[in-house]
């Protein structure tokens, strides 16, 4: 493959068609439509197959990518999902949810002098391809070791863990607190960003392989992770996310219309409330919507908030725009759609009418001062700066926390200061015998692919355990 | 698929008892704690408290009110019909303990939540008072298993028609008067807690209410459960649904009830036009 970079860099990166902000502002249909084949193969020929490609190194999951864009370049979209497959067994969730401007694009060589290589955009396209066209094989059966597994949680690192060592021969089954699995992946980030029936067709081949899934466990309460050993598991994986909202705790919090973003979002997603009537879970339509910090939570906040009918969206953030966490992708389509940002301001109280329904939000100018721990400059208030925003709904997106449910329910495991879940970083493995942790509820709220890279590692050492001991 | 296996309709068809098979949840099941049913793929997830539980059989009971949409949809579902979704237990369990005499105030449905609370006092050999309630005769429920539960039961309506002529916090009154009561629980409509509270403070006596915040999860991860108790904020689902009745903020609670008033309405409207009940 020893042709010129120059050359190659004369084929622009392809973008991605994507529906009229004007038009998807108010659907909630998927934003970017997904390559064609040809704009897929175009794309392609852009990598140059580095002999050490600097992209792998910051893909979490080391996907092998000039490896199978090799394949899209010539044509062989199987060859090219089986590549990816070896690595990463979510591609469609990836493709669309990874940040991949810090990930792998970031590290994309292409990416010092021009535009990255679109990695996302392809793996999207081969997982969809895939999906839609493929013959539906799945690995074939290997021999039964007859041990249990119980993997609690059904979110990128459960599904993670579940398939990875079905596929080892061992019994699984996935307990599940909602009605429906898939996690965050399933109530948390929305129709527009990442259809479901994607995920629900990822869970469908799980189950194909053998793979048991008992939705409505809340484990802690309905059993208890003792009582699953007593069952008969032999060993317990715990990836329960980081599903404990957030508050800003202000005067006038709990009025009619501030909602957290999990509820936002759980109401909108999970429960459909978006189709409400048709669907019976109800959710306010503001009009004039604020919606506090600005991560991916924030930004699907405050478009969900559009696309349910609102006129004005603001973004309220205490930092700059340079701090903003969210994915760029997502910052940059929500500004398409009409969000506006309110940057370095800090809200310090709701104010409501006599129904005790939100009206307006009291804010306070912030300015930067030193980095802080973090490395980001810390937000400092402007003395007197205080002024109103008026809105008729809010949404919290400041972070989540550990969800105490089932560690305070299960003796012997070491948790942080914070109730994280320790965990050995190598293999996952928690202070009680048996019992593995990862993802989010191990990291504090981080990404999908760290959350399945988690997983991955997890259930090598369930494998060695399951065989060896522990 | 959780089916019903007994149906009974209750206070002239405005409150319907299920018996349902669901053998995991019977078998954790504590007094106090509530389920989430959710009856069909675009149903709401409805909390309800769990009457009584059959660890044997494998069944739970839950009686409720229809009020809305959700429940009125609960009450079109037959004997030999299925939720599709039950989740449970859920909440912190009612701490029971030998006290002396105790107070349980229930009114409408409430009753039904206290029942199973009642039984446990007295098997733990507290001298139980209970004091139920309801609009009118034809609307009291559970007046024969109250009786049983307890050591001494007062029957109130707020009309008249049937035992004491008002409401149940006059007679809990008296009872304040005349006993050395140790706990009061209270249990019904939140202006019905709200007063129960006013006057077990009044005597000074520790007050156990339950509060049945709108929620989604049940589970702790939304906070759309959010009541105020002492000034914090706590989640009625995984920090209650029990409470000291004296440091709730009862106003609150019945502002945040109120939340979906509009939504309600027009859902209730739709199901009736379409020919549900
Ligand atoms: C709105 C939103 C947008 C996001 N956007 C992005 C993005 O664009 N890109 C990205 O990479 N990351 C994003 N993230 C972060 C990412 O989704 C998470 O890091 C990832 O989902 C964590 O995976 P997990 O498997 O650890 O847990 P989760 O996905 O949180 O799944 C945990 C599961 O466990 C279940 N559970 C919890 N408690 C119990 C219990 N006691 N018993 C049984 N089950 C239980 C939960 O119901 C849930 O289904 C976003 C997060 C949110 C909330
Ligand atoms: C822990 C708990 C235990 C409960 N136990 C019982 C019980 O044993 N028997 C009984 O009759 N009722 C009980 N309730 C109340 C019951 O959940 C509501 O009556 C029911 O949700 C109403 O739904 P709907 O669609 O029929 O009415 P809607 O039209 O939706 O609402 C009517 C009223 O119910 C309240 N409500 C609506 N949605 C919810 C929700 N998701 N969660 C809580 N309240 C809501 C509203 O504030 C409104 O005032 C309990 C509530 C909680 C939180
Ligand atoms: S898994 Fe994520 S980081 Fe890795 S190559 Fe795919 S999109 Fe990039
Ligand atoms: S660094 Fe960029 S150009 Fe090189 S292999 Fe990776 S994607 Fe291709
Ligand atoms: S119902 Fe969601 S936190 Fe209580």
């Amino acid at each position: 493959m020893a042709q010129k970079a120059g050359k190659k860099e004369k084929i622009p990166r392809q973008g991605m068609p994507e529906q009229k902000p004007e038009v998807r502002r108010r659907n909630f249909k998927e934003v970017p439509l997904g390559y064609t084949r040809e704009l897929a193969m175009k794309e392609a020929e852009r990598c140059l197959q580095c002999k050490k490609p600097s992209c792998m190194e910051d893909c979490p999951v080391s996907v092998d990518i000039p490896g199978f864009i090799k394949f899209i370049k010539e044509g062989d979209f199987s060859g090219a999902i089986h590549k990816i497959w070896e690595k990463n067994a979510l591609p469609a969730v990836c493709g669309r949810v990874c940040p991949q401007e810090m990930q792998c694009e970031g590290n994309c060589i292409l990416g010092k002098k021009g535009e990255p290589v679109a990695i996302g955009n392809l793996e999207r396209f081969v997982a969809d391809y895939e999906r839609e066209n493929g013959k539906g094989d799945i690995p074939e059966k290997v021999e039964r070791t007859g041990k249990r597994v119980a993997v609690v949680g059904s979110g990128p690192s459960g599904l993670t863990v579940a398939g990875d060592l079905v596929l080892k021969g061992h019994d699984v089954t996935i307990f599940e607190a909602f009605h429906k699995p898939g996690g965050v992946l399933v109530y948390g980030i929305p129709e527009f960003r990442l259809p479901k029936d994607i995920v629900y067709s990822e869970v469908k081949t799980l189950e194909k392989l053998g793979v048991k899934l008992e939705c409505n466990n809340v484990v802690g309460r309905s059993v208890s992770v003792d009582e699953l050993f007593e069952q008969g598991y032999d060993a317990v994986y715990i990836g329960v996310g980081a599903g404990l909202p957030s508050f800003l705790n202000i005067p006038g919090e709990n009025s009619i219309g501030v909602y957290s973003a999990n509820e936002y979002l759980t109401r909108a997603n999970l429960m459909k409330a978006y189709l409400f009537p048709e669907y019976d879970t109800p959710i306010a339509r503001g009009k004039n919507v604020v919606v506090l910090g600005a991560g991916n939570v924030a930004m699907d906040s405050a478009r969900t908030a559009m696309r349910l009918g609102a006129d004005k969206v603001r973004i309220v953030y205490r930092r700059s725009r340079q701090e903003m966490p969210a994915r760029s992708a997502e910052i940059h389509h929500a500004e398409e759609e009409g969000i506006e940002f309110y940057l370095l301001t800090a809200p310090t109280r709701f104010i409501s009418d006599d129904a005790g329904r939100v009206i307006s939000m009291e804010c306070l100018k912030m300015e930067l001062g030193e980095p802080d721990d973090s490395g980001r400059r810390r937000p400092i208030p402007i003395e007197g700066s205080e002024f109103e925003l008026e809105c008729d709904m809010a949404v919290i997106a400041v972070g989540a926390g550990a969800n105490p449910l089932l560690t305070q329910s299960t003796e012997d495991i070491e948790l942080s200061k914070w109730g994280y879940i320790i965990a050995d970083p190598d293999t996952g493995k928690t202070t009680k015998k048996a019992v593995w942790a990862g993802g989010d509820i191990v990291s504090g709220q981080a990404t999908v692919i760290l959350a399945m890279g988690a997983g991955r590692k997890v259930s090598d050492s369930i494998d060695n355990y399951l065989k060896w001991g522990w | 698929m959780f089916e019903i296996v007994k149906r009974q309709e209750m206070a002239d068809g405005t409150v319907v008892m299920n018996e349902i098979s669901a053998p995991q949840i019977a078998k954790k099941a504590k007094p106090g704690q509530f389920v989430i049913l959710k009856a069909n793929e675009t149903g709401e997830r409805i909390p309800l408290t769990m009457a009584d539980t059959d660890p044997e059989k494998g069944i739970i009971t839950i009686i409720y009110q229809i009020v809305g949409k959700s429940t009125a949809l609960f009450k079109s579902l037959k004997t030999g019909d299925c939720f599709q979704d039950v989740i449970g237990p859920l909440g912190k369990p009612t701490h029971l303990e030998k006290l002396g005499t105790v107070v349980c105030v229930g009114g409408g449905t409430g009753v039904a939540v206290m029942h199973p609370i009642t039984r446990g006092l007295k098997e733990l050999g507290n001298n139980v008072f209970a004091v139920i309630g309801a609009r009118n005769k034809d609307l009291l429920i559970l007046e024969d298993k109250m009786k049983a539960a307890s050591n001494e039961l007062y029957v109130c309506t707020d009309d008249g028609s049937y035992g004491h002529h008002g409401f149940v916090t006059d007679v809990l009154k008296d009872i304040l008067e005349k006993e050395d009561v140790k706990l009061v629980v209270g249990i019904g409509p939140v202006p019905m807690m709200k007063f129960v509270c006013k006057v077990t403070a009044e005597y000074n006596v520790k007050t156990f209410v339950s509060l049945n915040a709108i929620m989604v999860d049940g589970t702790g991860m939304c906070g759309c459960c959010r009541v105020t108790v002492g000034g914090k904020t706590r989640f009625a689902c995984v920090d209650g649904p029990e409470f000291e009745g004296h440091e709730v903020d009862f106003d609150e609670l019945m502002q945040r009830l109120q939340a979906y008033k509009e939504e309600e309405a027009i859902a209730y409207e739709q199901f009736k036009n379409a020919g549900g009940l």
